[in-house]
């Protein structure tokens, strides 16, 4: 750690190039150019042990993008305040979340995502009701972001029979099958090759049930499944069958008490990408604005039918790991700097200096969103828990095993079996 | 037409009714023709395999099959043999060697409804991706309460073979079996294979389907209401291959066809045993093997896979719970040996139950003068 310490002082890299202004090129948004400033990270010989040396460690202001008049600007006044909203949910409720944690309304492991909701927002917004989106054990505000009620997620993590898995998921596995939130795992790594079978089946609707289909999947993973075997396997496939799947690291550098560089060889996890033969990019996750370009650069190649993408979000996590985690192994100054870019504090200042809204109207959504919250936790309180026969039902979509049917025969004597219209 | 084969109605209604309902009961055609030759038509396992998966495909185009070799190779075990032709390569899609990620993207498309027929080279290979068999397959429906059910079958050669060694050789039926939301099966004769097959496809919730290496090329005879493309069997039900009074034998897969071959000889001894092919681990045919229990008050287990904790120890503590006052013997379990599976043939003969070992336990629990210190 004192090697750390000592590059400090380093003058900072420059931002890396942003959206100001740039063409699409063939190569892709951001991803590997023979002038990149790549180069001048690997090649420095103190690097790799250094957190002050990530690429897009300026306090980079989301005002430098407006270099232009309102006419370039990156949303429209609606879009602004629905993202707005969305990042205000997201804060708002996690929050709240680790409140009613403290008040023992929420037990087990909860995971917040405080600091990390450009990424949410910048992807999810851009989504259609069909896409997917599949997460790890953070995945409460992914849940929200695709539309699942606020309502149900709090009764959910309450453990409540009105929460969108009826109290037995929780809140490492959010699924809902309306919004195509494909869960919620608990094991890293394990929802990516779900995710990519999610994908699968968008290509398989489209190749061989000669369905219209051109939905798209996300796989949110973080820095420290980037290491893990099942990402490459499924890197791999995605690219070798152009499956409709964007894969979106949220680097927060920190894997519980694990520092992503000193489990990486090399940390620039955008790089895994080209190596599989897909674009890798990599983007200020503290700035929606800029997720939410390269999310749809790389939402477009795959409805196009082009292929995956990796995207690098570097991004980082205001709370512990969980709310079981003392947080004692990360630098209170990296901490604070990162407090700076807060997502939120940028988008709205953005919004402001831009003129989309007003801080009246800001304030509204604000207020908005604290009753939607304060509402879901009233809700959740007085839910019901589940009643006792809850414990043995849904362990199968069929519980008395295929051969036999509601009413009490072997389901294969149904004359409709053989059509294909029997209740199975 | 429908060509469910029942048999035992009476048994699986309940323990008071069994014994009872012979004009119920419809004998199974191929049992009883097994020992006799016959014009009915002969299949492999092999070729039941494949004309199961083959309809399968033609009537419903969500099914596909995903794995190792099952496309241009036709299949490592050439159970997938001439799909890839049939249905293109969207439909039978080889894939390179990665277990986690081909099981989790097979279960990731039957989140969405798809009908994956995932294919593990062998079941020693599904360790890699036990993870998606069990956390993102099983468990999925009682996470989403019943919001997103995983209609996927996972397949593949289960069990020792010949000469392949300690990790080639493992029986995975007491790890899978002991997983809620799972749905294990395991078919002997070309009959279950067919039957068992087509049912894991049209089940709506992930079944592990565990075959036999060794069986894939026996044939047996299938009746013409098994070969119709209706034919499914039902899951959770047991058969009784052979009926008798004086004992019980449970086994599954392989140890089915050696049960029998037992049988025989034990019938020269004037024991007569009744055998049951257990079909389907879990759900396990608890109501078929007590009710046998109880007409015989005698139980001998059979399984190739690791004696503690095995299925033999579940159908033991099942038969103890329910009909421990039937029991005339302790229960004997005959089990593969508790040891990795070695390579020598003479060791691997020794490593896994012989006829003679089904033969001496049964005579032990008849107390018929064999003492417990012969082994294998």
């Amino acid at each position: 750690m004192a090697f750390a310490r000592s590059i400090h002082h380093l003058h900072p890299l420059p931002p890396v190039s942003n959206t100001r202004g740039l063409k699409p090129s063939p190569l892709f948004l951001g991803s590997i150019r023979p002038d990149s400033h790549t180069h001048t990270i690997t090649r420095s010989s103190v690097s790799v042990s250094s957190s002050a040396q990530r690429r897009s460690a300026v306090a980079a202001n989301v005002s430098d993008v407006k270099t232009k008049p309102a006419a370039n600007l990156l949303v429209t006044k609606e879009e602004g305040l629905e993202v707005y909203e969305d990042l205000i949910l997201g804060r708002v409720f996690e929050d709240m979340c680790a409140q009613m944690y403290y008040r023992g309304k929420m037990f087990g492991f909860v995971h917040l995502y405080n600091g990390q909701e450009a990424v949410s927002s910048g992807f999810i917004k851009l989504l259609k009701q069909g896409d997917s989106v599949v997460s790890t054990y953070r995945d409460h505000v992914h849940a929200l972001s695709k539309g699942v009620p606020a309502r149900a997620v709090m009764s959910e993590l309450f453990g409540k029979t009105t929460g969108c898995c009826r109290g037995q998921g929780g809140s490492m596995h959010m699924f809902s099958a309306e919004h195509n939130v494909l869960g919620g795992f608990a094991f890293i790594g394990e929802g990516i090759p779900v995710a990519t079978g999610a994908a699968f089946t968008s290509k398989y609707k489209r190749e061989v049930l000669k369905e219209d289909c051109d939905d798209v999947t996300l796989a949110f993973f973080g820095d420290g499944t980037a290491n893990n075997g099942q990402f490459f396997e499924c890197l791999n496939m995605a690219a070798l069958w152009k499956l409709p799947i964007i894969f979106v690291v949220e680097n927060n550098l920190w894997a519980i008490g694990m520092s992503h560089l000193r489990a990486t060889s090399d940390p620039e996890i955008w790089k895994k990408g080209p190596a599989f033969g897909m674009p890798g990019v990599h983007v200020d996750g503290m700035d929606v604005l800029k997720v939410r370009e390269v999310a749809k650069e790389a939402i477009g190649r795959a409805r196009r039918g082009e292929g995956p993408t990796l995207v690098e979000c570097e991004t980082y996590r205001f709370r512990g790991h969980s709310l079981a985690d003392p947080d004692e192994l990360r630098d209170p100054d990296e901490k604070a700097r990162y407090a700076a870019r807060d997502p939120i504090t940028q988008f709205k200042k953005y919004l402001i200096e831009n003129k989309l809204a007003s801080e009246a109207e800001l304030k509204a959504i604000e207020k908005k969103i604290d009753e939607v919250v304060e509402d879901a936790v009233e809700f959740a309180d007085e839910s019901p828990a589940p009643s006792r026969s809850q414990l043995l039902e849904n362990v199968f979509a069929d519980p008395r095993g295929f051969g036999i049917g509601p009413d009490g025969r072997y389901r294969c004597e149904d004359p409709k079996f053989t059509e294909g219209t029997a209740q199975v | 037409m429908f060509g469910i084969v029942r048999q035992n109605v009476g048994g699986a209604r309940g323990l008071s009714s069994q014994g009872l309902n012979s004009m119920v009961r419809l004998r199974p055609i191929a049992s009883v023709i097994r020992n006799y030759s016959s014009a009915t038509k002969e299949m492999t396992v092999r070729d039941a395999l494949n004309s199961a998966l083959d309809e399968e495909m033609a009537a419903d185009p969500n099914v596909y099959v995903m794995g190792e070799e099952v496309g241009e190779y036709q299949g490592a075990y050439k159970i997938t043999k001439g799909l890839l032709d049939k249905y293109g390569p969207e439909r039978v899609v080889d894939t390179p060697i990665t277990e986690a990620g081909f099981a989790g993207i097979g279960v990731g498309s039957a989140y969405h409804g798809l009908r994956p027929v995932i294919e593990f080279m062998t079941f020693n290979f599904s360790m890699q991706a036990i993870d998606h068999v069990i956390n993102s397959a099983a468990k999925s429906n009682y996470m989403s309460a019943g919001q997103i059910n995983v209609p996927i079958v996972f397949r593949g050669p289960n069990g020792p073979a010949a000469g392949v060694g300690a990790q080639h050789s493992q029986c995975y039926g007491a790890w899978y079996g002991s997983v809620p939301g799972l749905k294990v099966l395991v078919p002997y004769s070309s009959e279950d294979a067919r039957g068992l097959l087509k049912a894991a496809i049209r089940d709506p919730d992930p079944v592990v389907f565990l075959e036999n290496e060794l069986l894939y090329g026996e044939s047996f005879p299938v009746s013409a209401e098994a070969l119709d493309s209706s034919f499914c069997l039902p899951i959770g039900k047991a058969k009784i291959e052979r009926e008798g009074k004086d004992i019980t034998i449970t086994a599954f897969s392989k140890m089915v066809g050696y049960a029998l071959k037992a049988a025989e000889i034990l019938e020269k001894d004037g024991i007569n045993a009744e055998v049951i092919n257990l079909r389907s681990i879990r759900p396990l045919d608890r109501a078929t093997i007590n009710a046998s229990v109880r007409k015989t008050n005698r139980l001998v287990t059979v399984e190739e896979g690791f004696p503690q904790h095995g299925i033999g120890a579940e159908i033991c503590a099942s038969v103890v719970e329910d009909s421990f006052g039937y029991l005339d013997a302790p229960v004997e379990r005959v089990a593969g040996a508790d040891v990795p599976t070695p390579y020598a043939a003479n060791l691997e003969r020794m490593a896994f139950p012989q006829i003679e070992d089904i033969v001496r336990a049964a005579k032990r629990v008849c107390y018929r003068s064999v003492p417990l210190a012969a082994t294998a």
